[in-house]
């Protein structure tokens, strides 16, 4: 028999090939980066229901279970909500590689939405951020935006 | 006919980070042995199964099957459940329904994980959706610390404050011979040891654990036979809300999934006074904000008072509501297993099994799971029939 703590006799086996998936973005989330990368400005989408305006925008009001059709043009700046500055190294799933740290992750509520979603705060100086701060949304160049949550490259914190 | 259910036996794995010496299915036999050795059963006695873990931590698919050697489920109806972090509860109340359906009398409900297996942060951030959430996500704590830092701001609670959860629980573990983390730390230790995410340090968290733990549900028809004392489900509740990190989160109201989801149970079991009526609580506290923040949405205290609380030791083994005597989820964290270890530890007070961990005549014990964006489930355990 051999012992828990027997490492060189206890196998593991490995699996170590990149395994790609394609996830669609749909019809109003293509329309939200199309807008960014356009206009240069966010969209949501208001529930005829609860009257709720959701970014990023999406076909179906959860709690009232109901198709939203009402697109709301909005500008590139909200509040910050909430923040966390992460300092501890991990895998990225999305590139297979360490993501750089020390990063602000936050969440965000858009002018004119109702609901918050998360991106990344251009700040890691804790003693700089606080919950209710204004933020606005830095793009990146047009010719390098892909459809991708990473072209917005991060949401700066703005005087009052 | 629909039938009163009771746990009449529990069995978990002794937990540790790594369990090189058994595959899955070997460590899940593990706990399924001593749930069935706790109520005198054998496998041909079980009914039906449910099962539950994260299964992509694992990349393993169809559990309910793959496990079929450990679980003893071979030709036994079994069925998977997986909800994230909340997967052990899910387990549970899967299996409670079985039960009291009335189709099955004995039902075992099974909770794993072996996050030694995969990197736990990477396998959490593919839990997160994949246009809108993964891009910043990185893992739990950066989502539990926006949540802290938010309670600090509005309520001026303090690390200090946090880490009084951490020494508690961790010193709770020292009596429980199947904890993970076994070892006392000081209140210094906790502040002083490294900062993961603002505010959150490596002391104030969760480990990763390879784990599993089995419980046995049963019929009233059966289960007075089966447990000298069994623990009576009084009352099941859950609150699963919305899958957007942004959408289920409201950092002014608190844990609203926990708010409603204990209100309900309570008003089932007849609970107007939580921290009186309840004996003990075995709960989901993923990191040390929670075990204060969430004393106030589980109505032990008012609100903004959770550090207080918990600073004048009403949460001790000998205050007035003992939280966690099994060392809760900052000494073992198998992520699949952890919610129903807090429902086998509950009904193991109930049962009066908890030998060093045992608070005194329980009556009435509370657990509850957490997990997926700020989800909440919650099971009140009696020693009365309902």
């Amino acid at each position: 028999m051999t012992m828990d703590r027997d490492y060189e006799r206890l196998l593991t086996v490995s699996f170590r090939r990149p395994m790609p998936y394609r996830w669609a973005v749909g019809r109003y989330g293509s329309r939200f980066f199309e807008e960014i990368r356009e206009r240069g400005r966010f969209i949501g989408t208001r529930c005829p229901d609860c009257g709720k305006v959701y970014v990023p925008p999406r076909r179906v009001c959860g709690p009232c279970f109901r198709e939203m059709t009402d697109l709301v043009p909005l500008n590139d700046r909200g509040v910050l909500r909430a923040f966390s500055v992460v300092n501890y190294p991990f895998l990225d799933p999305d590139t297979g590689r360490q993501r750089p740290i020390p990063y602000t992750y936050g969440y965000i509520q858009m002018d004119g939405a109702d609901n918050i979603f998360s991106h990344i705060i251009n700040e890691t100086d804790v003693s700089k951020i606080a919950v209710g701060m204004p933020v606005r949304a830095v793009l990146r160049p047009r010719e390098e935006m892909t459809g991708h949550m990473s072209d917005i490259r991060h949401f700066d914190i703005i005087g009052q | 006919m629909a039938q009163r259910v009771a746990i009449v036996g529990t069995g978990q794995t002794d937990h540790k980070s790594h369990r090189p010496d058994v595959s899955g299915r070997e460590m899940i036999r593990e706990a399924v042995q001593r749930a069935l050795d706790d109520c005198g059963l054998t496998i041909a006695e079980i009914d039906a199964i449910v099962i539950g873990n994260m299964d992509h931590f694992e990349s393993i698919n169809y559990v309910d099957t793959w496990s079929v050697e450990g679980s003893g489920a071979f030709m036994k109806p079994i069925m998977k459940v997986t909800t994230g972090g909340t997967t052990g509860t899910s387990v549970a109340i899967a299996a409670v329904y079985h039960a009291a359906s009335g189709l099955f009398e004995r039902v075992l409900a099974i909770g794993w994980e072996k996050n030694s297996e995969s990197d736990t942060t990477a396998a959490i951030i593919t839990c997160s959706d994949p246009v809108w959430d993964r891009f910043s996500y990185s893992g739990a704590i950066p989502s539990l610390a926006t949540e802290a830092s938010a309670y600090m701001q509005k309520t001026g609670a303090t690390q200090e404050d946090a880490a009084r959860v951490a020494v508690r629980d961790r010193n709770n573990a020292i009596h429980n011979p199947h904890a993970h983390l076994r070892r006392s730390i000081t209140l210094e230790e906790v502040m002083a040891s490294p900062m993961l995410a603002y505010p959150i340090k490596l002391l104030d968290i969760c480990p990763r654990t390879d784990g599993a733990c089995a419980v046995v549900f049963a019929a009233e028809s059966v289960a007075p036979k089966l447990a000298a004392q069994p623990a009576w489900i009084q009352a099941t509740a859950v609150r699963h809300t919305y899958t957007w990190f942004g959408d289920s989160t409201n950092y002014d109201a608190g844990l609203v999934s926990l708010q409603r989801a204990s209100r309900e149970a309570y008003q089932k079991a007849g609970i107007r006074r939580p921290a009186e009526d309840l004996d003990v609580a075995e709960l989901y506290l993923p990191y040390t904000w929670a075990g204060l923040k969430w004393m106030e949405d589980l109505g032990f205290c008012p609100p903004g008072e959770g550090a207080r609380f918990v600073g004048d030791g009403h949460t001790q083994m000998t205050g007035k509501i003992p939280v966690n005597p099994s060392g809760g989820v900052i000494s073992t964290n198998c992520i699949g297993a952890t919610a129903l270890l807090r429902v086998a530890e509950a009904a193991v007070q109930v049962m009066g099994k908890g030998g060093a961990r045992q608070v005194p005549g329980v009556r009435r014990a509370l657990a509850t799971g957490f997990g997926g964006c700020f989800w909440s489930d919650v099971v009140i355990l009696g020693a009365a029939r309902p």
